[in-house]
């Protein structure tokens, strides 16, 4: 007789990994990473550095502290997908002590000590983010017009970057004042505000076709990044669709009654942070919803918020505040989106 | 009219490497007779088989050995002639990996038939019960692999729209069936003929999956020689698990069938091919179910290949067929790669279930990576073919939270093992399931017990209860009594002597007897 060990069925194993598919993720993201760097210089790669350098740090310090394996979780390679949708979303001149706070704010609150990956109700980058808009609204909102527009603007190089960021100070032929202004979706709420029309704002040198300038480049790299994902079945198409949808169905309901107050749907779309959230914010699969009929609605509620929030809110973009919002909303939409199994009654 | 003017889709499911080529190659073949034959009374769902030869006995060829009991229930054939010469617990082919009751034959070498049942080539004079009393008698039970009883499934009244033959073979390894339809596809048509005249049955489909050209070649040259024009071979895609029953009959139909409920509920009845054409096999040639078409496969097998195999012939004794182990063999598994239960040994018996003999090597078989937390992903629901969430049910095992998991239909779950594929946290998901399946029946089972023990326990209390009111009711009476003799010291004397006599007489009457008190 001849003695066997057993294994239990099934006997074929995965193909695919929690690494492969966050590496996929971060691969997706290179596209609108070069055209960012095109566009406002080399401080997103600055800001990426800090917080993946703070993020994987801390991971690994609080999972020490836990008494968890560390080697195996940080190859997940999850905490560096966070810092980097952190980076995406942080201003091109950020001070690195922001940024360390929040990639620290997203890794150590909320992800570790809800239990780490896989078990943290709300979206890490987005939590961070929130916390620094907050705490820190001025520097949050100070961003670089992008390159190539005649604004009798100074573009600062890498160097006056690096050190901005390091020291908070620029050497002395720059200032604030003579190198920033708002984003686009500020620009267009205040000048809302002071009575003007969206066409009136819109003939800027800061727009372009259909969003601004600049911006609606980074956004159409994010999606053919974001319709990778989906080929690659990374994502479903579900969230985006959703929300983009969220988004341009009150969009163009309003800019069809009134034109002049509200910015048209492919602006919404193309500016601040929509393309980013619809394909790598709100898909972050632990915090969002995981039924098919669900993820619409989560989707689609994130996309609404996000204009309510745009529109009427007190923020010139709304995705961080509507993934969180929608965030919460996860257990109940789950709990109410149950696809019927199979020989079960309708 | 065909059954299948269309096919549709059922939800899920993902393509597998067939690693078919393997055990196809070699033409099917008689496995020799071994010296020893193990029957294990249950080798099918339902009640074990009773005994009803003793050590000592000489047996042949096909003759019962052990009676089916109860209605779920098979009877046992010797798979050879030969001398009983044990009958007792022994290793069985089992997930448990427990022992059971077996009867052992020491064969003679002559393979000499037992003539007990007439074949029935009149087979158009048979109705439903006749066929289903020759089905039970032969002792066929599903040759899928489930191994329900045939005339119990069977049972499903007459008329009913459809009999689709199960010729999917969806899983990994195994090419029984292909291998039996590549060689005997006539038995297969003659089998449906039978079911469907018994049952009154008007079509029959016979759906094989479109990777198994040569198969369904032999079929269709076997149903052209018979000419019968109500029987069709339906092609499917190649999707795991096509061969579930529930799959199949969506795929060929578009209808579910009722979770509560059985597939004649809808108007069909599903047959593997090896099932039909075993019962072929005892309707018109009186030969009950002593043998089987098994694939020995998988790289730990020196030349792989499908062998008929008597019932109870070691596992040993059928990879030594097939060139004995390679130097990889590592684990043996009895059915497929997705399904398929591991064995730790090799002495056991080939049973009525055993379809396949994975003999692995740690190529074809990989340890697990170690599961990592579960990212939510969904792809997992994506895939299951009952459209469960097998993330939710996961959650919910691990919570102990079974309430909420039964409610998410965690019954419904095939185990086909799709949800475990497709995991990237590598969560052994189906594992979770087998194990909170079975949790929750202990848990019933302890809570009824602990219901009997209860309402035992209240009735004693109540009996007790009710003894002592009864008690006090006699004493407030005999207080009365006493109260109304009141002040006549006579009567009050008369009294006490009669309760000191009942005593003193009490006491003569022996100390054995004992107030029930």
């Amino acid at each position: 007789m001849r003695r066997f060990d057993r294994t239990m069925p099934p006997h074929l194993r995965p193909a695919n990994g929690v690494t492969r598919v966050m590496g996929q993720v971060l691969f997706a993201l290179l596209p609108a990473t070069i055209a960012y760097v095109w566009y406002f210089g080399a401080g997103i790669l600055i800001n990426m550095t800090i917080a993946v350098a703070v993020a994987v740090t801390l991971e690994a310090a609080v999972l020490g502290a836990r008494g968890r394996p560390i080697v195996d979780p940080l190859r997940d390679l999850s905490a560096i997908v966070t810092a980097v949708l952190l980076a995406f979303a942080l201003p091109p001149l950020t001070p690195w002590w922001i940024t360390a706070t929040g990639a620290a704010f997203a890794i150590v609150f909320a992800k570790q000590l809800y239990g780490g990956l896989g078990y943290n109700p709300f979206n890490p980058a987005m939590a961070g983010y929130v916390v620094l808009l907050i705490s820190f609204p001025a520097e949050m909102t100070r961003w670089l017009p992008p390159t190539g527009l005649d604004l009798a603007l100074d573009s600062p190089d890498l160097a006056a970057s690096l050190g901005y960021t390091l020291t908070g100070r620029f050497p002395a032929d720059l200032s604030w004042d003579t190198v920033a202004g708002a984003t686009p979706l500020d620009q267009v709420k205040t000048q809302l505000g002071l009575a003007r029309t969206v066409s009136e704002i819109r003939s800027g040198p800061l727009y372009g076709d259909l969003g601004a300038r600049g911006w609606e480049w980074i956004n159409n790299f994010i999606a053919i990044g974001g319709i990778w994902l989906i080929y690659r079945k990374v994502i479903r198409w579900h969230i985006p669709v959703a929300m983009l949808t969220g988004i341009i169905v009150p969009a163009t309901v309003f800019y069809l009654a009134e034109p002049g107050s509200f910015p048209p749907p492919s602006f919404h779309v193309f500016s601040g942070a929509a393309m980013l959230g619809a394909f790598f914010i709100a898909t972050d699969p632990v915090s969002a919803a995981t039924t098919d009929r669900g993820r619409l609605i989560y989707g689609a509620g994130i996309g609404l918020l996000t204009y309510v929030i745009r529109t009427w809110g007190g923020y010139p973009d709304g995705v961080a505040f509507a993934v969180l919002l929608m965030n919460m909303a996860v257990p109940a939409i789950d709990r109410y989106t149950v696809p019927r199994t199979y020989g079960h009654g309708r | 009219m065909s059954l299948a003017e269309r096919l549709w889709r059922f939800h899920g499911g993902i393509s597998l490497p067939g690693s078919k080529g393997l055990s196809t190659a070699e033409p099917l073949r008689n496995a020799s007779i071994p010296d020893i034959l193990v029957h294990p009374l249950s080798q099918h769902v339902g009640a074990p088989a009773e005994a009803i030869v003793s050590p000592g006995d000489v047996v042949l060829r096909g003759q019962p050995i052990a009676k089916a009991a109860g209605y779920v229930g098979s009877p046992v054939h010797a798979g050879s002639s030969g001398t009983v010469v044990e009958i007792g617990a022994r290793p069985v082919p089992h997930p448990s990996g427990l022992s059971a009751e077996c009867v052992v034959i020491r064969t003679d070498g002559e393979d000499r038939p037992f003539r007990g049942y007439d074949p029935l080539t009149n087979y158009r004079t048979l109705n439903a019960p006749a066929l289903r009393a020759r089905v039970r008698e032969c002792g066929i039970v599903g040759l899928g692999g489930a191994a329900f009883p045939t005339s119990v499934k069977l049972n499903v009244g007459v008329g009913l729209k459809s009999l689709i033959l199960n010729a999917a073979e969806c899983e990994p390894y195994i090419s029984c069936d292909d291998m039996l339809l590549r060689h005997r596809a006539e038995e297969v048509i003659l089998g449906a003929q039978v079911m469907m005249h018994a049952l009154e049955i008007r079509n029959c489909c016979i759906a094989i999956e479109e990777d198994k050209p040569e198969a369904r070649a032999a079929l269709m040259a076997a149903n052209a020689g018979i000419a019968d024009d109500r029987i069709e071979v339906t092609v499917i895609p190649a999707i795991y698990p096509a061969g579930g029953e529930r799959q199949l009959i969506q795929v060929l139909t578009g209808r579910e069938v009722p979770a509560d409920g059985i597939p004649a509920d809808i108007g069909y009845l599903c047959q593997n091919v090896g099932t039909a054409a075993a019962v072929a096999r005892a309707v018109l040639r009186g030969e009950p179910l002593i043998s089987r078409v098994v694939t020995v496969t998988g790289s730990g097998v020196a030349s792989p290949a499908n062998l008929e195999v008597r019932l109870g012939t070691a596992v040993s004794h059928v990879i030594a067929e097939c060139g004995g182990y390679t130097e990889s063999a590592r684990h043996l598994v009895m059915g497929g790669a997705m399904m398929g239960f591991p064995l730790d040994r090799d002495d056991l018996p080939v049973i009525k279930a055993t379809n396949c003999l994975l003999v692995a090597s740690k190529d074809d078989i990989r340890p697990r990576d170690a599961a990592l937390p579960c990212i939510r992903c969904g792809d997992c629901a994506q895939v299951c073919p009952a459209r469960l969430l097998p993330q939710q049910l996961q959650w919910f095992t691990r919570a102990d939270d079974f309430e909420q998991v039964e409610a998410l239909n965690l019954y419904d779950c095939i185990e086909c093992g799709c949800c475990d594929l497709v995991c990237p946290s590598h969560i052994p998901l189906t594992q979770y399931f087998r194990f909170a399946k079975t949790e929750i029946w202990a848990r019933k089972r302890e809570r009824e017990q602990s219901d009997h023990a209860r309402e035992r326990f209240e009735a004693r209390k109540a009996r007790v209860e009710e003894q002592a009111r009864e008690r006090q009711r006699r004493l407030e009476a005999k207080t009365r009594a006493l109260g109304k003799v009141g002040k006549d010291e006579a009567a009050r004397k008369a009294m006490i002597d009669e309760v000191m006599k009942r005593v003193r007489e009490k006491k003569n009457a022996g100390s054995s007897e004992v107030d029930p008190e």
